[in-house]
């Protein structure tokens, strides 16, 4: 059968010269940050950070994070649209406490060579976990930044060898009324079902993130572990999956569902695109007063513009 | 309407000094969820984005308001409490109070005064368009609360002019609807309330044609005189 070939990556894996420079600025601050680490002078995210090189071992530094002020844990941690858990962006943090992290196993199935299931604790030791620092922009005009822990989904992905007629993997999240009683209500279309083109699926940026701020990822964050593609609309970020499928045809996902003329299946942070109701232009970065521009692909238009090259992003939203 | 029976008459018909009193309580029990916000800015509980929390608790206090307002013709001919009437010019401005604060965060700590986005905004978006039109449908109600206003507009043209508030309901339920993302059960319960609140108007006033009609045809000669001034 034959073994799927990535897209040609040639571009995204010469490390652009801003982000070479940014790897700089890093690796600058991490020097400046264990000197304040050692003079005790530390905040929350650098003391959270410390945690997780406990908790996970050895954490890989990525050339792809930001070195943006981050948004601060408990921000983080209770603000969360989980409509699963409730519709209002503070409940999730109370009621998805209830969900059962194990077991839990994730299907890879559809367009593959080796379906599998795999158990979350194997999924954990794929790869070498990653901390991802990335902005997050939320289709309602709101953005974070957050130090994500993952690994590239590529990796996972790859563990069932998609064939060539895979074109598109959708992700399925848990949908257990029982677990969820929020799902009672029909809000969107359960289980949420969210998409990617297989070359956005495997691009070096998106990740499936297991935990954040050097924490496992709570519960109200997608626990145990969730989509990041920090170019699209957070809502893209499927949280709790449990199946991960290869199609050929593009999937329709609970929010095209819901409507059709608000949320395209592409979602790609773009200010000139305006969402119906609302203007995509600019954004409130949390914890900022003013609000700041959006950028074109959240800022990574230059590691995904070439994905999009010679597309209508105006009719592709 | 005398009220019902098993009201106390002190409370059924107080006494001037029990209204102001009454009239005071409520002045300062509306100023109450204002104070809330506030008290929950000053210990930064508004959560990740404290502008959106006050810019949503204004706007949900000023339906609150609209919705308590609407209601006191209700209650005031369902329990015969005719002083409730007294309670509604400040029960209204209240609403105003809160529609104008709510508008201001938008201005002020939303938008900072970016005018080109803010016209762009009202000219563009429905819900932000309805959430404008409703309060601009607001300030000649307020402008006209007076008395001295109601006078010089005359009974009839001041009630034909507030009777405006019954569209500024639907207008800034609409306003919410459309804003809410998609679970639609909050504006949905606002709106159903509010169906009831015009609905027993509505039927009264049905009533009130049906028993003047029948009242018409009781009596021919009057009935005759009418038409005939007519």
């Amino acid at each position: 059968m034959p073994r799927y070939t990535p897209p040609s990556h040639a571009a995204s894996e010469i490390t652009p010269r801003a982000l070479f420079d940014s790897r700089r600025a890093f690796i600058r601050s991490a020097g400046l940050g264990s000197i304040a680490l050692a003079a005790g002078a530390l905040g929350l995210g650098r003391a959270a950070s410390a945690l997780a090189a406990q908790k996970f071992g050895a954490l890989e530094r990525s050339p792809f994070s930001t070195d943006e002020k981050q948004t601060p844990y408990k921000d983080v941690t209770n603000y969360n649209n989980f409509y699963e858990f409730g519709t209002d962006k503070r409940e999730p943090a109370q009621s998805a406490q209830s969900l059962r992290l194990r077991p839990w196993t994730v299907t890879l199935d559809g367009l593959v060579a080796r379906p599998r299931t795999l158990d979350i604790d194997s999924i954990l030791r794929l790869a070498p976990l990653e901390e991802r620092i990335y902005r997050m922009r939320c289709v309602e005009g709101w953005s974070m930044v957050v130090p994500w822990l993952g690994i590239p989904l590529a990796a996972l992905l790859k563990q069932v060898e998609p064939l060539g007629s895979a074109r598109y993997v959708e992700f399925q999240s848990l949908h257990d009324p029982a677990q969820m009683p929020a799902t009672r209500l029909r809000v969107l279309d359960w289980p949420y079902t969210e998409g990617l083109r297989l070359d956005e699926a495997m691009h070096p940026l998106t990740i499936m993130a297991l935990g954040l701020y050097g924490e496992e990822l709570p519960r109200q964050n997608g626990a145990p572990l969730r989509l990041v593609v920090p170019w699209k609309y957070g809502y893209k970020g499927a949280k709790s999956i449990v199946r991960i499928r290869f199609v050929e045809r593009e999937p329709a996902t609970s929010w095209m569902r819901a409507g059709p003329s608000e949320y395209g299946f592409y979602s790609n942070v773009n200010p000139g695109v305006d969402h119906p109701r609302w203007s995509q232009a600019t954004e409130r970065r949390l914890g900022e007063f003013l609000k700041r521009k959006t950028l074109m692909f959240n800022g990574y238009a230059e590691q995904v513009g070439q994905l999009y090259a010679g597309m209508d992003l105006r009719r592709n939203f | 309407m005398a009220a019902a029976a098993w009201i106390p008459r002190r409370i059924a018909a107080p006494g001037a000094g029990m209204l102001t009193a009454v009239k005071c309580l409520v002045f300062a029990a509306c100023l109450l969820p204002l104070a809330d916000l506030l008290w929950a800015a000053w210990r930064d509980d508004l959560g990740a984005n404290p502008i959106e929390a006050i810019t949503r608790g204004l706007g949900t206090w000023t339906l609150n308001f609209l919705l308590i307002t609407l209601s006191v013709t209700p209650l005031r001919k369902l329990s015969g409490l005719d002083w409730l009437v007294r309670l509604r010019r400040m029960l209204g401005l209240y609403a105003f109070f809160y529609a104008s604060l709510h508008l201001l965060t938008y201005l002020w700590l939303d938008q900072f005064f970016d005018w080109a986005a803010i016209v762009k905004d009202i000219a563009k978006r429905p819900f932000v368009t309805a959430g404008f039109l409703a309060w601009l449908m607001l300030v000649p109600l307020a402008a006209t609360s007076t008395q001295a206003m109601m006078r010089r507009l005359g009974g009839r043209r001041w009630q034909r002019l507030h009777r405006s508030v019954y569209a500024i309901g639907v207008v800034a339920v609409l306003h919410y609807w459309w804003l809410v993302k998609k679970d639609v059960t909050l504006p949905f319960t606002y709106a159903l309330i509010l169906g009831a609140l015009l609905a027993w108007r509505a039927v009264r006033r049905q009533d009130r044609g049906g028993r003047a009609n029948a009242a018409l045809v009781r009596t021919p000669g009057v009935a005759m005189a009418k038409s005939g001034a007519e």
